[in-house]
C-alpha cells in the first residue's frame, strides 16, 4: 500500500472543500451536512467545525443507506449503522452528502433513493474525499478532496483519526 | 445470525440476540421518522403460514414484510386444502413453488416449525411463530427490546433486573421463550404460577419459581402476565376464575406494591379481568400497546437478517 494523503493533506482537502461549499451555496443559511457511516460522518463534523470557525455553525446528521442498497443480496449482511436526520428537516435545503470514496456511485444512488423518502431539500451535493473513478451510474461529485485514478482491482483504503488512530489514504492491490 | 433460519431462542447466542435488538432499534429510529416504507426487501416474497389463529403475529409480521418492501401471501388453514387433508409437507411446498422464499409458520403442534425447517422439504429460510407448547421466538425478542427501552442501564447486559413471568407457564411458549432468552442476557426471572400450571421439569429451566405472586410483587422490574390460554385447557387446571384473579391476577392493588419504574407486559389477547385487571392494562406503567409496536420493528429486523444478505451457506442445517 504506498500513502496518497497524508495528515495535513486531508486536513488542507477538507479546509478546501468547507470553503467550496460556502462559495458554492452563497453562505450556509440553508446548507445541512449528512455523513454516510462510517467514515463519511467523521468527515462531515470534521468539514461541520471547518464551517463553524469560517462562517457559522450548520446541522450535521448521518444516513445509513443500507436498508436502500441494490446490492444487498450481492453481499454479506451488513449491520445497521445509525441514522440521525437534524432538527430542521431536510425540507428545502442544500444539503450536502458526505462519504469517504466514491467508487461505483451506487452508494450515492441509495442515498438519493432514501432522501427522497426524507423530504425534498432544493439542492443535494455531494463531497468526497477520494474519486477512484470506476462509475456505474451517472453521478458525479461536487467537491473532490483527490481524484485518484485507480484499477478496479486495487483497493482504497481511508484511515481517520476518531476510528483508526492514524490519518492517512493508502492505495494498493 | 448464523442460523439461516428462526427456530429457537436455544439457537441464538447473547451476541446475536443483541445483533437483532440493535437492527431493531436503529430500524425503529429510520421507521419512527419520515420513513415509513424501506425497499430492502422488493420483489422477495414471504408466506405466513399460519395453521393455528392468530391476530397480532400474522399482522405483525405482514406488516413487517411490507415495511420492507416484499410481497407477502397469507395463508390459513380454515378454508384452504388443509381441511381436505393436505399435509405440512405439501402445503409449504405448494407455496414455495408459488414463489415464497422465507416462511413463517405457526403452528398448534410443538416442534412443526422445526420439522419444516430440518426436513428438506423446502429451501426457504422458517421462522418460528408459534408451534404448540414449545416457542415463540419473535415473542420473546420483542419483550427484550421492550424491556431494553425502558431499562437503558442495561442496553447489552440484563444482569440485575428481575422479571416475574405469571400465570399458565405450562401452556405458555412465550413463557419458555422469554425464560430462555431474558436469562441468556443475564435477567433473574421467577415463573410464578399454581402449582398445576408450572410445567414438569420446570427445575431444569435456568430460573427460579413461586406459587405466591405477592411475595415476588416489591423486587420485579417487570411483570409480565401470561393469557389463561382455555382452549388448550381440557383439565381442571384451578377451581374457579375468580379464585384464579384472586391469587395470580393483576390488580389496581398488587400494581401498587411494584416498584415506580416497574412496567406491565402482557403478550396478547389479553382476558381483562381474568389475569389482568382493565385498570392495570390501561394504566401508564402498562406498556402493552409499546410491546405491539416493538414487534413489528423486531420482526422486520429479523426478516432483514434472514434475507437481507447474500445467502451464505452456513452449517449443514439443510440437506
Amino acid at each position: 500500500m504506498s500513502i496518497v494523503l497524508d495528515q495535513s493533506e486531508i486536513d488542507r482537502s477538507l479546509k478546501r472543500i468547507s470553503h467550496e461549499i460556502i462559495e458554492h451555496n452563497h453562505g450556509l443559511e440553508s446548507v445541512v451536512l449528512l455523513g454516510i457511516p462510517t467514515r463519511g460522518v467523521t468527515l462531515a463534523q470534521r468539514i461541520g467545525v471547518f464551517l463553524s470557525t469560517i462562517d457559522s455553525g450548520v446541522p450535521v446528521g448521518t444516513l445509513d443507506i443500507t436498508m436502500f442498497r441494490d446490492d444487498l443480496r450481492l453481499r454479506p449482511l451488513r449491520a445497521l449503522m445509525p441514522t440521525q436526520i437534524p432538527a430542521g428537516g431536510l425540507q428545502g435545503k442544500d444539503l450536502i452528502l458526505i462519504d469517504d470514496v466514491l467508487y461505483s456511485g451506487r452508494t450515492i444512488r441509495a442515498a438519493l433513493d432514501a432522501i427522497g423518502e426524507l423530504g425534498r431539500p432544493r439542492t443535494v451535493q455531494l463531497a468526497v474525499l477520494i474519486d477512484r473513478g470506476h462509475r456505474e451510474l451517472p453521478i458525479r461529485a461536487d467537491y473532490v478532496g483527490k481524484n485518484i485514478p485507480t484499477n478496479a482491482q486495487e483497493s482504497v483504503r481511508v484511515q481517520l483519526l476518531e476510528i483508526d488512530g492514524i490519518d492517512q489514504v493508502e492505495v494498493g492491490p | 445470525m448464523r442460523s439461516r433460519n428462526l427456530l429457537s431462542i436455544n439457537d441464538l447466542s447473547p451476541t446475536e440476540i443483541l445483533e437483532i435488538l440493535d437492527t431493531a432499534r436503529e430500524l425503529s429510529r429510520i421507521t419512527d421518522g419520515a420513513i415509513k416504507k424501506l425497499p430492502t426487501l422488493r420483489g422477495r416474497t414471504v408466506v405466513n403460514l399460519f395453521f393455528e389463529d392468530s391476530t397480532r403475529t400474522r399482522l405483525s409480521f405482514e406488516a413487517a414484510a411490507k415495511r420492507l418492501s416484499a410481497d407477502v401471501i397469507n395463508f390459513s388453514a380454515k378454508g384452504s386444502s388443509v381441511s381436505k387433508g393436505e399435509s405440512l409437507k405439501d402445503t409449504a411446498q405448494t407455496l414455495e413453488a408459488m414463489g415464497a422464499e422465507l416462511i413463517i409458520i405457526r403452528h398448534s403442534s410443538s416442534g412443526a416449525a422445526q420439522r419444516l425447517a430440518e426436513s428438506g422439504w423446502i429451501k426457504s429460510p422458517v421462522v418460528n411463530a408459534g408451534d404448540g407448547m414449545h416457542e415463540h421466538p419473535t415473542q420473546a425478542l420483542l419483550d427484550a427490546f421492550t424491556i431494553r427501552n425502558h431499562f437503558p442501564d442495561h442496553d447489552r447486559d440484563f444482569t440485575g433486573l428481575h422479571i416475574g413471568i405469571v400465570g399458565d407457564i405450562l401452556h405458555s411458549r412465550v413463557a419458555r421463550s422469554n425464560a430462555l432468552l431474558l436469562s441468556a442476557l443475564g435477567a433473574r426471572v421467577t415463573l410464578i404460577a399454581p402449582p398445576t400450571l408450572m410445567p414438569i421439569g420446570v427445575e431444569k429451566w435456568s430460573v427460579a419459581t413461586s406459587y405466591n405472586l405477592d411475595s415476588q410483587l416489591p423486587s420485579l422490574d417487570a411483570i409480565m402476565m401470561l393469557r389463561v390460554q382455555s382452549e388448550r385447557m381440557n383439565d381442571a387446571f384451578f377451581p374457579t376464575e375468580r379464585e384464579y384473579a384472586r391469587d395470580y391476577g393483576l390488580g389496581i392493588q398488587r400494581l401498587a406494591r411494584l416498584k415506580n419504574s416497574a412496567i406491565v407486559m402482557h403478550p396478547g389477547p389479553m382476558n381483562r379481568g381474568l389475569e389482568i385487571s382493565a385498570a392495570v392494562a390501561d394504566s401508564p406503567q402498562s406498556v402493552i400497546l409499546e410491546q405491539v409496536a416493538n414487534g413489528v420493528v423486531v420482526r422486520m429486523a429479523v426478516l432483514y437478517l434472514l434475507m437481507g444478505g447474500a445467502s451464505i451457506p452456513t452449517e449443514g442445517v439443510l440437506v
